[in-house]
């Protein structure tokens, strides 16, 4: 059985108010999730108040303003600041996205969220936590020792019988149009921890996003280990713990549908099967 | 490379249901799920109900008064809509398990559509019941 709620030493408690920066005019206030291994504290949720008027418009700027002129102490993973590295994926205003593509403005006003189960802070505040339902290292730093080791786990390369060309391996445009959708997949792991499912079986449940790289690979027209790769997925976890909840296509920073590669698989399953 | 520093306390987790977004699609899932256990009840119901019937006139008499009053017909309206609703979903399911309806707007439309059909489809069906009486 799920445990929904979260253990005692995970439990938030109040954090700190920064003080707000002189001479500002157009504040925005954060909440952000705190968390220091050293201290032997519980997490607590800081407020800092940022100035827009010299701030750049991305949660990444606001974040990297916070590190440089508030808070040094701010623990968080950036690094290309243009969506490609996957590194600053994290919870803003309870939807996983990277910080460097989500606009202060935007995050505010979800496409997809239900009105009545949404809930706002009063201040107008921007709630940061860490990618949800992950062991954290420090502050919005969790630990993806997992998720990769799943990523490994469909061995995410090409396997193939016939000896290699002498060259590269041929493929036409037609087969090459069908990893469109699959191959963008930078490794963020927003999708694989916004699945209720990937939180309460993430130890046996591959998640979405290895499964997209499996899909990726299962119709690769130069890869010629197909069956053994449905062999591996073959597992009431491993590929059928996904009950297309479809957080991870609502999530997705790149817009993939990891949902509909996970049907695509059970598809195939099915398919050898009759 | 330095080996990694491990934590001095054990790793917090991080808030997961405490903090996500409700999603249309998330919302109707667990729907689908409460809908689905409820469904034993609703059974149960209707395993009361033809008991009552083969047991003869005073047990059905007993039960079909039961299902007759106005909790009795709470009960059974909140069922037709979570049979209704479970219907629903497992014909979304069904639609998804060939491969399509995934795309934003099409799980968004489909998710909706579950709850406001099912809303509909108890209220028709409760409505032709209670006029052909």
């Amino acid at each position: 059985m799920a445990q929904f709620n979260l253990p005692k030493n995970s439990q938030i408690t109040a954090g700190k108010s920064w003080p707000a920066p002189a001479g500002a005019k157009n504040l925005q206030t954060f909440r952000i999730y705190r968390w220091n291994p050293d201290d032997g504290q519980n997490p607590r949720v800081d407020t800092y108040l940022v100035d827009r008027d010299d701030c750049g418009p991305m949660v990444l700027d606001a974040l990297l303003w916070i590190k440089n002129k508030v808070d040094s102490t701010l623990v968080f993973r950036r690094s290309c600041r243009e969506g490609i590295c996957g590194s600053c994926a994290m919870n803003i205003e309870g939807q996983n996205a990277l910080a460097c593509t989500m606009g202060i403005d935007e995050c505010k006003s979800p496409d997809n969220a239900l009105p009545i189960l949404t809930r706002k802070d009063k201040d107008g505040a921007i709630r940061i936590y860490p990618l949800p339902h992950m062991p954290v290292l420090k502050d919005l730093v969790p630990d993806l020792t997992n998720f990769y080791a799943q990523h490994a786990a469909i061995e995410p390369w090409l396997q193939t019988d016939t000896p290699s060309p002498e060259k590269e391996w041929r493929q036409t445009p037609e087969d090459r149009a069908r990893l469109d959708g699959l191959y963008e997949c930078i490794l963020c792991a927003c999708c694989s921890t916004s699945c209720p499912s990937y939180w309460w079986n993430g130890e046996k449940f591959l998640g979405p996003a290895a499964l997209l790289q499996a899909y990726r690979w299962l119709i690769d027209s130069r890869d010629e280990n197909t069956g053994a790769r449905l062999d591996n997925l073959h597992d009431p976890f491993r590929l059928y713990r996904c009950h297309t909840i479809m957080n991870c296509a609502n999530t997705c920073p790149k817009g993939l549908n990891p949902a509909k590669a996970i049907a695509e698989i059970k598809k195939m399953m099915v398919e050898r099967a009759v | 490379m330095a080996p990694t520093a491990r934590p001095t306390t054990a790793q917090p987790l991080s808030p997961h249901l405490q903090i996500y977004r409700w999603t249309w699609t998330m919302a109707m899932s667990v729907a689908h799920r409460i809908t689905g256990t409820a469904l034993y009840g609703g059974t149960a119901l209707v395993a009361i109900w033809l008991v009552a019937l083969a047991s003869g006139p005073a047990a059905y008499g007993w039960v079909a008064g039961f299902f007759g009053s106005f909790v009795g017909k709470l009960i059974l309206f909140a069922y037709t809509w979570i049979l209704l609703h479970h219907m629903l979903g497992g014909i979304r399911h069904f639609v998804w398990d060939a491969g399509i309806g995934f795309d934003k707007t099409q799980r968004l439309g489909l998710a909706r559509l579950t709850l406001i059909a099912s809303a509909a489809l108890t209220v028709i069906v409760w409505a032709v019941g209670l006029l052909a009486r």
